[in-house]
This record gives C-alpha cells, sequence and structure tokens, in this order.
C-alpha cells in the first residue's frame, strides 16, 4: 500500500513537473516550491522503491529541467557503484549540456552538488578532461552574469588544471570578477587560476590573482592563502624581478603576521635574486630544493633562475650600443659565448629584447624599442583603455553611493558618531526598521 | 712653495682643450708650471701649524697612520716634547709606551715627572674645589662662573675631557653677558671636537651664533670652521664647504687649537669639488675673494680646483693623487678621502662627456690616464645610476650621448599607469565584496 502510494505520488510529481516547467515565472515557483516539499519523497534509502533514476526516461531535461534536477540530485545522492559512474557521468554531463539556465537558476545547490558529483565521477574514472567541457557549459550556464563568482568556478579551474587544459582555464579566467559569495570559493578560484596562468607563462596575471589571494579580507590564516603566497613571491620575481616583504595596507593583519613564517625558504630566494648574481641564486635554490620540490614549485622556481639572466641582459641594453658576446657571457655569467647567443636569440624571438646578432663579429647590437605610438591599433587600444577605465570609475562612485545608502553601514556607523560627538545634531538612527 | 708662472696657462692653444690633457706629456711641456709631486709630509711644518692640545693628538695620529718609521719617530718625539710642556700624564704614558725606549734615555718614561704633575694637579684640584665652594657660598654669580670655567681649563689641561665639558656647561647658568655665553660656546665646542661628539658641535655653534651681539669677524670665522667641521664628519660635504667657504680671512691664526688656515682651504676646496656643480663652483669658489686668501696656503687645491673646472682632468686627477698621502694622515679627513676622491672622479667623468653627442674613448682612457676597459666599467656604473645619459658602442669604443624619448616615455607611462588603476580598482572592488559577505554573514548570524 505504502509502496504504491509513494510511487503514484512520484508519479504525480512527474506529472505536475511535466505540467508546470512550460508555464510562467509563477508556475515554475509553483513547482519549485512543490519540489521542495516532496524532496524526502525522492530520497528514500528504502532500496524496494523504483529509483528516482527511472523516471528520469519521462522526464525530457531541456524542457523540465527543475523537476530533471531534482530527480537527477536525488538518484546521485546514493553510492554509485565503479561500473555505473561512467553512466551516471554521462548522464549528467547530458544534463548539462541540455538544461535551461533560468530554471537551474532557481536551485543553485542542487545544481552544484550534481556537479561536483560529476566533478568526483570523472576524476575517479581518471580522466579530468572528459569533465571539462561539461564543467564550462556549466559555471556559464550557472553564472547569472559574467561578473560574479560561482562555486563550480574552483571545481572547473581545478579540473582543467589536472587535465592540463589550460587554454580553456585561461578563457574563464579573462572574466573580470566582481562579486564574490563565499571567500573559500574565491581564495580557491584566485589559487587555481594563478596557476593556470603560471602555466600558461601570462605573469602578470597570475601576479594579479595571486595578490589578491593574500590581500584578501580573512579571519584566520588558511592553507590556500600560505600557498598562495608562496607563489606568490616565485611569480612577483619573475614577472617584476623584485618582491617587497611589506604587505599593502589592506592586507590583514593575520596575514601580515603569519604568511611569512611559512614561506622561509622563498624569502631567502627572493634576497639572493636581489643580489642580481646568479651564483648566488643557484646556490640558494640547490640548498632549499627539497622544499621547493615538496610544494611542487620546482618548475616555477627554475623559471625564476632563467629570468634573472635575462633580467641582467635586459639591464645591459640599457648600457650599451653594441657589445661582444664574450662581455654579455662574461658579465651576465655564463659559460661561454654561444650559451648568451642562444640566450639573446631566445629573447629576441620572445619579444623581450630588441637587437641584431652579427654573427661574424660575434657581435650584439641592441636597438630601441620600435614602439612609436602612432598607429591605428595603438591608438584603438588607448582609447578602449580609457573608456574601460571610465565605466570602472563609474562602477566604484555607484558601489560608494550604495554603500552609503546601505542601512546596515549606516547603523553602524549612526552607532559611532552617537559615541563620539555629543554636539552632533546630525541625527542618525540608531535603530532602522529593516 | 716655489712661485707658479701663471703666464704659461693662460696661453691655452685650441688643442689643449680637444686633447684634455690627452697627449698627457706633451701638454705638461707647453705649460711651463711644475706641477708639485707629493712630497712627504714635513712634520715639523705641519705641527707649527697648531697648538694646544691638537697638536698632540695630530702629532700622535701621524705616528700611528703613517708607514715611514723616521716620520714616526720624528712625530712621536715632537709629541712628548709636547706632552712634556702640558700636564696631561695619561697620554704621556701612551706616548712613551709607543716610543719604546727607540728615541733613546731622553724620550723614556719619566716618572719623577710624572708623580710631580700629580701631585700639582691633585693639589690644584683642591684649591679650586675649595674655592668655588667659597663662591657658590657667597652666590657671586661672575666668581662662580669663573671658578667652574677654571674647572673646566684644569681638567683639559689633564685630558678628562668629559668632565672638562660638563664643568664648562654648567658656566652656562652664571652667564650674564653675551660674551660669557659665546666664550662658554667656544670652549664646549673645543671639548666636543677633541671628544669627537660633532652633535655637540653643531649645537653650540648656533646657539653662539643666536647671542645677540657680540659675535665679531674672528668668532665668527671660528664659528664658522667649527660647522664646517661638524658637517665634514657628518658627510654632509655641501654643507661643509658652504661652511668653510664662508669663512672669513680673520681667521688667520687664531684657531690653531682646532684647525690651520691651511685645512680650511683643504677641506673647503675638496668638499666643494666633490659636491658643488659648475655654476656654484665658479661662483663661490673662484671668484671668492675671501677665499682666495686660504687658496694661497695651499696652493695645489687652488690649482687642482681650477684645472677641474678648466677641463684638464689629468693634471688635476694628478695632483689629488699626490695630495693623497698626506690627506690620509689628516685626523679629521681621513675617513673622507676615498668617498671625497671617488665623487670628484665621478663628476670629472661627468663633466668630460656632458658637451659630447659623440666620445673616442680611447682619447678619454687617455685624457683620464686609464684603461679602456677600466674606463668602460666606471662609465657603465655611470650610466646605471643614471648620471650619464648616453649609451656605450662596445664594438668601436665609442660613447654615443642618448636623450630619452619623451614622447614614447610618457605614452609608456600612461598606459602602465592604466594598468595599475585597473588592477588597484578590481581588487578593491572584490575585497569589498568580500568584506560586504562577511558582515552580512556577521549580521545575520547576530539577529539569530
Amino acid at each position: 500500500m505504502n509502496l504504491n502510494a509513494s510511487t503514484n505520488s512520484v508519479e504525480a510529481l512527474v506529472a505536475k513537473i511535466q505540467g508546470l516547467s512550460g508555464g510562467t515565472a509563477r508556475d515554475l515557483a509553483h513547482l519549485h516550491s512543490l519540489l521542495k516539499e516532496s524532496e524526502d519523497l525522492l530520497v528514500s534509502s528504502d532500496s524496494t522503491r523504483p529509483s528516482p533514476a527511472s523516471f528520469l526516461s519521462e522526464l525530457d531535461p531541456s524542457k523540465h529541467s527543475l523537476g530533471y534536477l531534482y530527480f537527477l540530485e536525488a538518484s546521485t545522492s546514493r553510492p554509485i557503484s565503479k561500473e555505473g559512474s561512467g553512466e551516471v557521468a554521462l548522464s549528467i554531463s547530458r544534463f548539462i549540456d541540455a538544461c535551461k539556465a533560468d530554471q537551474i537558476r532557481l536551485a543553485p545547490d542542487k545544481f552544484i552538488s550534481v556537479c561536483r558529483r560529476f566533478k568526483d565521477q570523472v576524476l575517479l574514472a581518471e580522466a579530468p578532461i572528459r569533465g571539462v567541457a561539461p564543467m564550462l557549459i556549466a559555471v556559464r550556464k550557472l553564472q547569472i552574469s559574467s561578473e560574479q563568482l560561482t562555486p563550480l568556478h574552483p571545481d572547473f579551474l581545478l579540473l582543467c588544471l589536472l587535465a592540463k587544459c589550460y587554454k580553456t582555464g585561461l578563457s574563464v579566467l579573462e572574466d573580470y570578477i566582481y562579486e564574490v559569495d563565499q571567500p573559500r570559493d574565491f581564495f580557491l578560484y584566485c589559487y587555481y587560476g594563478g596557476m593556470i596562468c603560471i602555466g600558461q607563462k601570462q605573469f602578470r596575471k597570475a601576479s594579479e590573482l595571486l595578490h589578491n589571494v593574500v590581500t584578501a579580507p580573512m579571519s584566520t590564516i588558511n592553507a590556500i592563502a600560505v600557498e598562495a603566497y608562496k607563489k606568490y613571491i616565485l611569480v612577483s620575481l619573475i614577472y617584476a624581478g623584485q618582491f617587497s616583504t611589506s604587505f599593502p595596507k589592506y592586507t590583514s593583519s593575520v596575514a601580515q603576521r603569519n604568511l611569512k613564517n611559512f614561506s622561509q625558504p622563498y624569502l631567502d630566494l627572493a634576497i639572493s635574486y636581489s643580489t642580481g648574481k646568479i651564483s648566488e641564486l643557484e646556490s640558494c635554490v640547490q640548498m632549499h630544493k627539497e622544499k621547493f620540490e615538496a610544494d611542487n614549485n620546482l618548475g616555477v622556481v627554475k623559471q625564476v633562475v632563467s629570468s634573472m639572466y635575462k633580467r641582467n641582459i635586459q639591464r645591459l641594453t640599457q648600457t650599451y650600443l653594441t657589445l661582444s658576446l664574450e662581455d654579455i657571457a662574461n658579465s651576465v655569467e655564463l659559460k661561454s659565448s654561444k650559451e648568451a647567443e642562444m640566450h639573446v636569440l631566445q629573447m629576441i624571438q620572445d619579444g623581450e629584447i630588441y637587437a641584431t646578432i652579427n654573427q661574424k663579429d660575434g657581435m650584439v647590437r641592441f636597438l630601441e624599442d620600435p614602439e612609436q605610438y602612432k598607429t591605428c591599433q595603438m591608438i584603438e587600444h588607448i582609447d578602449s583603455s580609457i573608456q574601460r577605465i571610465m565605466a570602472l570609475s563609474k562602477k566604484l562612485s555607484a558601489m560608494d553611493e550604495h554603500i552609503s545608502c546601505d542601512p546596515l553601514y549606516l547603523a553602524k556607523v549612526g552607532r559611532e558618531r552617537h559615541r563620539f560627538d555629543f554636539e552632533d545634531f546630525d541625527s542618525v538612527p540608531q535603530k532602522l526598521n529593516m | 712653495m716655489e712661485a707658479e708662472d701663471d703666464i704659461g696657462r693662460h696661453m691655452m692653444d685650441e688643442n689643449e682643450i680637444y686633447a684634455n690633457g690627452g697627449d698627457g706629456a706633451g701638454a705638461e711641456t707647453q705649460r711651463q708650471r711644475p706641477i708639485i709631486s707629493g712630497e712627504q709630509l714635513d712634520v715639523e711644518a705641519y705641527a707649527a701649524l697648531y697648538s694646544g692640545r691638537t697638536k698632540i693628538m695630530r702629532l700622535l695620529f701621524i705616528a700611528e697612520r703613517c708607514d715611514n718609521v723616521s716620520m714616526q719617530l720624528e712625530a712621536l718625539r715632537m709629541a712628548y716634547d709636547e706632552i712634556k710642556k702640558g700636564e696631561n700624564t695619561h697620554i704621556f704614558r701612551d706616548v712613551v709606551q709607543k716610543i719604546d725606549g727607540r728615541l733613546g734615555p731622553n724620550y723614556g718614561p719619566d716618572p719623577a715627572w710624572a708623580d710631580a704633575v700629580d701631585r700639582r694637579a691633585e693639589q690644584r684640584r683642591e684649591k679650586l674645589e675649595n674655592e668655588l665652594n667659597a663662591y657658590r657660598t657667597n652666590l657671586i654669580k661672575e666668581s662662580i662662573r669663573m671658578g667652574y670655567n677654571d674647572f673646566g681649563d684644569f681638567y683639559y689641561a689633564h685630558g678628562a675631557l668629559a668632565e672638562a665639558f660638563k664643568n664648562y656647561v654648567r658656566t652656562r647658568d652664571y652667564c650674564t653677558t653675551s660674551k660669557h655665553i659665546v666664550h662658554m660656546c667656544l670652549n664646549a665646542i673645543l671639548v666636543s671636537i677633541e671628544m669627537g661628539q660633532f652633535t655637540h658641535v653643531t649645537s653650540y655653534v648656533s646657539k653662539a651664533e643666536q647671542t645677540p651681539d657680540a659675535v665679531d669677524a674672528v668668532t665668527s670665522a671660528k664659528l664658522h670652521c667649527a660647522a664646517g667641521l661638524a658637517h665634514l664628519e657628518g658627510k654632509k660635504y655641501k654643507l661643509a664647504a658652504r661652511k668653510f667657504l664662508e669663512t672669513g680671512p680673520e681667521l688667520g691664526n687664531n684657531y690653531t687649537e682646532v684647525i690651520a688656515a691651511q685645512d680650511v682651504a683643504t677641506y673647503g676646496g675638496l668638499c666643494a669639488l666633490a659636491s658643488f656643480d659648475r655654476t656654484e663652483l665658479k661662483s663661490k669658489v673662484i671668484d671668492n675673494s675671501n677665499f682666495r686668501n686660504f687658496l694661497e696656503l695651499v696652493p695645489e687645491i687652488r690649482e687642482l680646483i681650477q684645472d677641474f673646472y678648466t677641463s684638464h682632468y689629468a693634471s688635476c686627477l694628478e695632483y689629488l693623487g699626490n695630495l693623497k698621502a698626506n690627506l690620509l694622515l689628516d685626523i679629521h679627513l681621513h675617513d673622507h678621502v676615498e668617498t671625497l676622491y671617488d665623487q670628484i672622479r665621478n663628476k670629472a667623468l661627468i663633466q668630460y662627456t656632458h658637451p659630447f653627442v659623440s666620445v673616442d674613448l680611447r682619447m678619454m682612457a687617455n685624457a683620464f690616464k686609464t684603461s679602456i676597459a677600466g674606463l668602460e666599467k666606471e662609465l657603465e656604473a655611470l650610466i646605471t645610476e643614471n648620471q650619464i645619459q648616453a649609451r656605450i658602442d662596445s664594438h668601436n669604443k665609442v660613447l654615443y650621448a642618448r636623450h630619452a624619448d619623451q614622447r614614447n616615455a610618457t605614452f609608456q607611462r600612461v598606459l602602465q599607469t592604466g594598468g595599475e588603476f585597473d588592477r588597484d580598482v578590481r581588487a578593491m572592488l572584490l575585497r569589498v565584496s568580500l568584506m560586504k559577505h562577511d558582515y552580512a554573514l556577521k549580521a545575520s548570524r547576530k539577529q539569530h
């Protein structure tokens, strides 16, 4: 009796879904509340009952996305066998592909947990690359605007990292994020994002992302920030050639006090980098090699060392017009002029210096930066930068206005002002009726 | 000092300017003026310039620093004689130890003399103390002041500098006229210089200068010298130079217990050369008629400043080299010699390259009597510090002047600033978002 009744009610539910899904927003809201009420109906541990998965065939993921989501979530909440995992992953990825964005946005938590299970399955199957594309679609569908950070972002970036699909990850990183819900998501997003940028050798963006993690407001020190700080030191050395151990004013005091204690070998590396001598840098690397390896940072450290050669050669372009390869090799502490030639050649190809090598004389002639800032592209670039910055300024002033009207803020400020200014008759109500 | 023949110098060839002393020996034979080679310091003549405690200290310093044994012994001998004229038994014992019997039995430890001096000192001290106590009970301001002053003199003569200073300073409360105050300041300055505490020197100099209408020309000159010394010790070469250059010729031989007129010329000249730019050098040093009196006493300094101004760098640097050994024996200047010389040399290099679009490094190396490789290294350092705007063509050994393209630099800076603004504002908005969320969380928690 019970069994039938419950199966019937499930079927009734399915029918409701099919009926209301195509309707107006009010219908959808009604459906949503119905689904919320019937949650425990779906998620029953009674194995005799038909699993919700069996009803999935009656629902169309593209039309009945919300209902489908609930059923899918219920069915995947049960432990999945290894053989079933591939199927489950497939069905979830199909759903993600087909579902309607506005419907699933009504139940974001469920969507997120489904996607996370998908990620787990994919990782279990040791094929992270299978998850990259679906996750990308999932992220885009979950986002209300491209400025919002969803909890799925870090999962997506993690898959990209594991699958080594850095370019796909970069496409998501190019959006500017302004709204953040969960600090933890933000930290992970920036940290993984930084790693992806390092992989793509975009050190400026990596430095920016890691800087955001390190200086984010936090009340207690967390491991993500510690790891991010280590990478931040390395990336700063590669990108800017220097690292200052003083934190900007807005860094949280927790971070300021504690971060340095965990990253001593990296700070030593930064100090030896600032001497400008390759031999010192290399000896420092040798000393702390195990620690760098344990943190999985040895590759980046090697890039730091090669960046020092580059920087020394770049400094030579400031003082010399022509210089023999021998002299370059001597002043930069390379072993032979052949090595110097290789370095200079690589740098010319990467566009890091402007020079010509005369092999007959063994001379390098340094040229000026040919950029004259007169081309159309440059004008467009400057123009678009101006537009972008103006938009940013507007956004900033809008946010300022918004906060000054925010009741929470006013309440707090009103309280403090009242405490200190007796003569201040500017009455800000202490308690606002919210 | 031999009389110089200036005529040869004024009839300069055009070639001399371009060669810049490049064909070094040739240029010199054209001028009939000989360059005075670095002769060894005549210890007696040097010591004759000073009096009082500084004479002894300088002699001891020379003995300590110079390598020449005969000069050493000469200095020690003179120091011994000088000390015997005074009453400082501590230094006496020091000197005896340093002499170590090398000057024969006349210069050995003289315990009889030392004891006699000590006994006399003790008696005098008691007498002074009694007198002072008497004055204090009688509360006669002038006598108390004289009493403390005498105490100060007494301690100074016996080498207890800290005590001397304390006593001189105590007279301040009993000074009635500005003359007294100036007298006190001068004493305090003297002791501070001997002690090496130049912060006191500066403060007492300013105190003395602020005293209304008690400062006559001689005192003013003394104060300038003292201030100059203080700045020199503090490595503020520009200020030191200005102070020395303002010293009036009235100084003469009136401050031999601190500084000789020759020193004013040397210190002032070298500091000016190291720190002034061309216009200041011309107006304040070369055209300064007051300072000319001092420069006459040390012709080498006068010559080398002239050479520098007229771009004869080789001879200027040669004069400097010759003077170096003796300057290292000077008690105030010795640890500044290297710095000053480096600064003068750098200025010479910068001044040499300044008017040219391209410079042949070979000729320049000749002018500065150095190798091309060494010159390249020096120029590289100056270019890196942005003191010379140029680039070196190492292949052809030419230095090309390079003026930064302002337009390009501006564009670059603009784009960079825009990027930084972008980054910073975005980061700020993110942080605001995080804090808002955090705050909302806390607020909602509080409400529950």
